[in-house]
């Protein structure tokens, strides 16, 4: 069975979502700590949502120096699948695993509300059981998710197809190009504000038309790892 | 202890949300005269060292690694705390004349 390991800081309110989306997805999910070296054979990582060290300095900023993120940084250098769900995707780029940078949401609010979204790349390890053009709703919860990278950096995000995940119908949050979420040229390393953990068992996800709540779209983020697991193996 | 000040600013060209909100409630106490207020950081780092150039050039590289972001933000400033002409606006005397 694939191990899917999912780091906790100091500060982090998703890790047990995440732990529970893995095993759902059929993965055994592995439970790693920020301050221990190694990552006990895992086969992927989540970096979960949350306030590591309480946003001080700024969101992602610590925890991207905590000593297991050298063995992360090393391990998704050399392919190992990461996924990085809203501050989790904060750590990724504060790590320079991903380009650019999270700021405060332009209007200045937290925001909390199932967010529909536009998949733009169905290659990554944590996005091939989409299709392009797939439109998702999982839930988005931020205070600091606006985007932003230089007009270099994001010519170079969309010329190379480098974004995952847009926003439909309204921009939550300020993020240039409307971008959800970005991966690095390998697809093995996905950033993303919204949190498809929170989407992944009827009865616990966001409404759809169908029924209130039953909204699974967030686990074929986790198949998705699944599948690339198998085809590396 | 000597204490070298890191000062740090988000980009110009960037959105700054607080500093609008701050500039919000300026003008709603009927302060119409500030037309922007824009919020950085300020870094005191306590060296246990007398601060050479040396230890002001591993603050810069600190800063650049941690301290600060350069994607969102610059470093404005890099300086050891009273050593300069650092003027205290609010006191109306140099810092390190007030203690």
């Amino acid at each position: 069975m694939a191990r899917i390991g999912v780091v906790t800081f100091p500060g982090s309110l998703d890790d047990r979502d995440a732990q529970r989306a893995v095993r759902l997805a059929g993965a055994e999910a592995v439970s790693l700590w920020h301050a221990d070296r190694g990552l006990s054979g895992v086969d992927a990582v989540v970096l979960p949502g949350g306030f590591s060290y309480g946003d001080y300095l700024r969101c992602g900023a610590i925890a991207a120096h905590a000593p297991i993120m050298r063995d992360i940084i090393a391990a998704a250098n050399d392919g190992m699948p990461v996924l990085g769900i809203c501050n989790g995707f904060q750590i990724l780029v504060e790590a320079h695993l991903l380009p650019g940078g999270l700021v405060r949401n332009d209007h200045g609010s937290f925001v909390c509300r199932d967010q529909t979204l536009i998949v733009e790349n169905a290659s990554t390890a944590w996005t091939n059981q989409f299709e392009v053009g797939d439109e998702i709703i999982i839930p988005l919860k931020n205070g600091e998710g606006g985007y932003i990278a230089d007009t270099e950096t994001l010519a170079r995000l969309e010329g190379e197809g480098l974004v995952v995940f847009r926003y439909k119908d309204v921009n939550p949050n300020g993020s240039c190009n409307d971008i959800a979420g970005i991966t690095n040229p390998r697809g093995n390393v996905v950033g993303l504000m919204p949190h498809p953990e929170h989407a992944v068992e009827p009865g616990f996800g966001p409404d759809t038309p169908a029924a209130m709540r039953s909204g699974v779209d967030g686990l074929k983020f986790f198949t998705s790892a699944l599948t690339s697991l198998l085809a590396t193996a | 202890m000597p204490v070298v000040v890191v000062e740090v600013m988000p980009k110009p060209e960037l959105l700054d949300p607080a500093g609008k909100a701050v500039a919000g409630a300026l003008a709603r106490l009927g302060h119409t005269q500030y037309e922007g207020v824009r919020i950085g950081k300020r870094f005191e780092l306590t060296v246990s060292k007398p601060v050479t150039p040396e230890v002001l050039d591993e603050v810069r590289a600190l800063a650049e690694e941690l301290l600060a972001n350069l994607v969102i933000e610059d470093i404005v400033a890099v300086y050891e705390s009273g050593a300069e002409d650092e003027f205290d606006e609010f006191s109306g005397v140099a810092a390190g004349e007030t203690h």
